[in-house]
């Protein structure tokens, strides 16, 4: 009996070597297949449970922080700030993911980035849990808050940059919303609060900073004229036609001024004047001596059309190509009421990259990423980085000298600031017939050793004529310029 | 039968007395670390345990040095491990869940090892066995039967293999599972010549007669009885392959296999195009990651695969994994809770302690000289060797799901107890076998020579 029992042996070999073999299949080669796989709750408890790293913002205050807790996924997300920092810094939720900085940021936040690979190699030999890494962010906490307040819970954001480095100093999208409704362990109170956050029309989830598409109104006409003076065929005082309407090709609509007047003596004006009231008539027939191709270009070099992540993701401002900007659209085009989209943070590019002597600095938010806890030392600093230039300086330098005479004598005189110069943008964009318009306004202001640009939307605009960006954004503008240069 | 050149091992008490050490160190320091992560202290019951087991381990050692001196050293300290990792893993699961399985566990193991002892002490030659061949196949089929009586069975999970009496439940398919091992080698070491060498030859195969095949037939239509009955997958393919197997090393015909092999899958087919609950069972193996499946019907097998997969190669840790997720943690899916918190190298070892159990049972199936001796043990290693393909083999998607434990591993009394006495006959059928020729005692028959000399291949 023993040659079928060897033969038996051979049976219950080949049936231990399927028992190895589908154990490492299911352990080694498809682990990481089922650590994927929807409804792999696993994942979302290692996740949870470690020690994630903290938000900050300059000066050291945290805006998210992990809080140890007594349920099964020991950490709890909370932020401090509630709503102020919300669009930034997102939320990190069990049932919704996560969004904003707690998104972009992740890796390095949840301690799995690769930079952090060799500090951990020591925690998995420790068998301790790998701890995250702290996210210290651009933001000046003095002029958020100052922007929030100048906003006053009117829908809109506001954003200011820091021209020479592309640092965001504030970041403000309102409605906002409380993050730590949604970061709750609670699970009904998670979906209840994502129910009506969805729900709300104002879309509190939505950083309107980055993410919002708005016509850029008026203050388009700054790459125009930008567009005009890189042409080499205009300076500050060459003249242009400013009627009271301007006729269109191909329709019999007209183009007109807010005013109902010309905008200077025999229909004709400078381009600086021009500029300083906000003249539509100019701007339009400007845009049609330069053609879609120069203004497309020139709008290309401010950041139009491009992709950023900042390093949260940014959307893409555009100006309209084809049929978009044909016959009597181009002129429409030229004053930032055809087709053209962008975000607020692209209109406050535009200003930095004129204060900056043409130089469009790559916007970022992120300024350093740090060891969690005491010791605070420095992972990783990223540099400023330069997107490219937009202008030569000369013609940045004259940009500047047109924008200061629109705070000093034009439509934006409510953003003069003592003892600092100031250079702005009004704009007063329509978005349909019957609608309160947007009311913008850019800038930019130095002082000392200090800079800032700024971009302001209002979305409701008030009634069509006291609407303009001057009148309702620029005060706010102002206020946030103030909290940069000074303290 | 081939010749077996007599060899004289030494009897090797000492390495087993330090590999039983060496066991429970490992068990000991696997339930301190589980004490270090999960409550940050050193469990103050360790010692208690780790020296319950220790003791209990050595006392069966002594034993052996008295009463089969010369019995397979490796077995207890083997068994006495997995015996200890399940512990570990079960307590581990009771701190999670809050239950007090461990205590319960740990006297079942002592009541184990306790019989093991006591089937040394009163099973001197297990040649005594096959005087209760038939005795043997009535108290199997009773223990198997019990469950369908009515007050006394219980059905868990749809299963009817639990009989119960008060609080206390029990699965009389383990203990049977013995029984029939001994039936089985008593019947067919009477019966081989029969059944292997008559028959006409068709092609390769010497087919049995007609009316050889009815002890074949007869289990077949146990197992498919038990299959439709108490609706229990796992302990039918137990039988049916123990038999087969057995059939096939008694006979040394394959025809026999092959028999088994088509009358296995045709109660296969059958019940799987009939029975809603394979049918669910097969649903489940074949698609357990569909939205509507891994919610509900398959969640428990999904949930033991994710916490595999977290574990990966060297697991997440004891106390550092979440096994308690999957229903039965500790006991249909104590693998897959054994392979999250050590991982596919952890899982590797438990399965590398299987091995080597049961290459020791064929080893004492070959080395012994008497026929019985042999299809015991055979069968009985087998029937281990069954237990851990079902269960691992359901877990990790080689086969349907089905209702086996995890010898030692799991938690549960019957299958602690039975797989202790299966270890017990084992280490008596090595006796015998590693015994040098001269202190071999003629069996209680005296006809162990009888029985060698049948047929020579």
């Amino acid at each position: 009996m023993n040659r079928p029992l060897r033969r038996l042996s051979l049976v219950v070999a080949f049936l231990f070597f399927a028992l190895f073999a589908s154990t490492t299949w299911v352990q080694f080669v498809s682990a990481g297949t089922l650590n994927a796989m929807p409804g792999n709750s696993r994942q979302l408890y290692s996740e949870f449970g470690r020690e994630r790293g903290a938000i900050l913002v300059q000066g050291g205050a945290a805006v998210a922080t992990s809080q140890r807790v007594d349920d099964p996924y020991e950490f709890q997300r909370t932020y401090p700030a509630g709503p102020l920092y919300a669009p930034l810094t997102g939320y990190y939720s069990l049932r919704y993911g996560t969004a904003g900085i707690e998104r972009a940021e992740n890796d390095v936040l949840s301690g799995s980035a690769d930079e952090l690979f060799y500090r951990n190699l020591s925690s998995l030999l420790t068998g301790e849990k790998p701890q995250g890494a702290d996210v210290t962010l651009t933001l000046q906490p003095r002029v958020q808050q100052a922007a929030w307040d100048a906003l006053a819970g009117r829908k809109g954001a506001v954003v200011a940059l820091d021209p020479r480095t592309g640092d965001v100093l504030a970041m403000v999208s309102s409605p906002s919303y409380d993050p730590n409704t949604l970061a709750t362990h609670d699970g009904a109170a998670q979906e209840q609060a994502w129910t009506r956050l969805n729900g709300d029309e104002d879309d509190p989830l939505v950083n309107r900073a980055t993410s919002a598409l708005y016509p850029p109104g008026s203050t388009f006409k700054l790459v125009t004229a930008a567009a005009a003076l890189e042409s080499g065929d205009y300076t500050a005082d060459s003249a242009l036609a400013g009627p009271q309407e301007l006729d269109l090709p191909q329709t019999s609509n007209t183009l007109k001024n807010d005013e109902g007047t010309a905008c200077g003596p025999n229909d004709q004006v400078s381009l600086a004047d021009a500029l300083k009231i906000s003249c539509n008539t100019a701007f339009g027939w400007l845009g049609e001596q330069l053609g879609a191709d120069a203004l497309e270009e020139q709008a290309g070099k401010f950041g139009f059309g491009q992709s950023l992540s900042i390093p949260t993701s940014v959307a893409t401002s555009r100006y309209p190509t084809g049929d978009d900007v044909a016959g009597p659209l181009l002129a429409y085009s030229a004053i930032g009421q055809g087709s053209d989209v962008a975000t607020p943070l692209q209109v406050a590019m535009i200003s930095a990259a004129i204060a900056n002597d043409g130089v469009v600095m790559k916007p970022n938010l992120v300024a350093k990423v740090s060891e969690a806890g005491g010791s605070g030392s420095v992972i990783e600093q990223p540099s400023p980085q330069e997107l490219g230039r937009a202008v030569s300086t000369g013609t940045a330098r004259t940009l500047q000298q047109m924008m200061e005479l629109v705070v000093s004598r034009g439509t934006g005189t409510r953003a003069q600031i003592d003892g600092a110069t100031v250079g702005g943008k009004t704009g007063t964009a329509q978005h349909g017939v019957g609608l309160p318009p947007y009311a913008w306004f850019t800038s930019f202001a130095e002082k000392g050793d200090r800079e800032v640009a700024v971009a302001v939307v209002i979305e409701d605009g008030g009634t069509t004529e006291s609407a303009y960006g001057g009148r309702l954004s620029a005060p706010v503008a102002k206020t946030v310029m103030e909290a940069a240069l000074d303290g | 039968m081939a010749t077996v050149l007599p060899v004289y091992p030494t009897t090797r008490r000492n390495v087993e007395l330090a590999l039983v050490v060496l066991a429970v160190v490992i068990a000991g320091g696997a339930w301190a670390v589980t004490g270090l992560t999960v409550e940050g202290s050193l469990p103050p019951n360790l010692f208690a345990y780790a020296g319950g087991l220790g003791g209990l381990a050595v006392v069966l050692h002594l034993l052996l040095r008295w009463r089969a001196k010369h019995a397979d050293p490796l077995l207890l300290p083997v068994a006495t491990l997995l015996n200890g990792i399940g512990l570990v893993m079960i307590h581990r699961l009771d701190l999670a869940l809050d239950s007090s399985a461990a205590s319960r566990q740990f006297t079942w193991s002592a009541l184990g090892i306790v019989m093991a002892g006591v089937v040394l002490v009163f099973v001197r030659d297990h040649r005594i066995l096959r005087r209760y061949t038939w005795t043997a196949a009535v108290a199997g089929l009773v223990l198997l039967l019990l469950p369908l009586v009515p007050g006394l069975g219980r059905t868990v999970n749809g299963a009817r293999i639990w009989i119960g009496i008060g609080s206390l439940s029990f699965q009389p398919g383990e203990l049977a599972k013995i029984c029939l091992a001994v039936f089985f080698a008593g019947y067919l070491v009477v019966h081989r010549d029969a059944l292997s060498l008559t028959g006409k030859k068709v092609l390769f195969l010497q087919l049995p007669r007609a009316r050889d095949l009815g002890p074949i037939l007869l289990a077949w239509v146990a197992s498919v009885g038990i299959l439709v009955l108490q609706r229990d997958l796992g302990t039918s393919l137990l039988f049916f392959g123990l038999f087969v197997a057995v059939l096939y090393v008694s006979t040394e015909r394959v025809s026999w296999i092959v028999l088994g092999l088509l009358m296995f899958s045709a109660a296969a087919v059958f019940a799987a195009t009939t029975m809603s609950h394979v049918q669910a069972r097969v649903d489940i193996w074949l698609h357990p990651f569909t939205a509507e499946n891994r919610t509900g019907s398959s969640y428990q097998l999904v949930q033991g695969l994710f916490g595999m997969a977290n574990g990966g190669l060297t697991g997440t840790g004891l106390g550092e994994g979440r096994p308690q997720t999957v229903p039965y943690a500790n006991s249909d899916f104590i693998y897959s809770s054994l392979g999250e918190e050590l991982g596919l190298v952890g899982l590797f070892a438990v399965l590398v302690l299987y091995v080597v159990l049961v290459e020791r049972g064929l080893r004492t199936a070959i080395g012994v000289r008497d026929g019985f001796g042999k299809l015991l043990a055979a069968g009985l290693a087998f029937s281990v060797t069954l237990q851990v393909f079902v269960v691992v083999g359901g877990v990790t998607r080689v086969i349907p799901l089905t209702g086996l434990t995890m010898p030692f591993l799991a938690a549960g009394g019957s299958s602690l107890v039975s797989n202790w006495i299966v270890v017990a006959l084992l280490l008596r059928v090595s006796d015998l076998a590693r015994r040098p020729a001269a202190e071999v005692r003629n069996g209680p028959e005296g006809d162990t020579g009888v029985t060698q000399a049948v047929r020579i291949a």
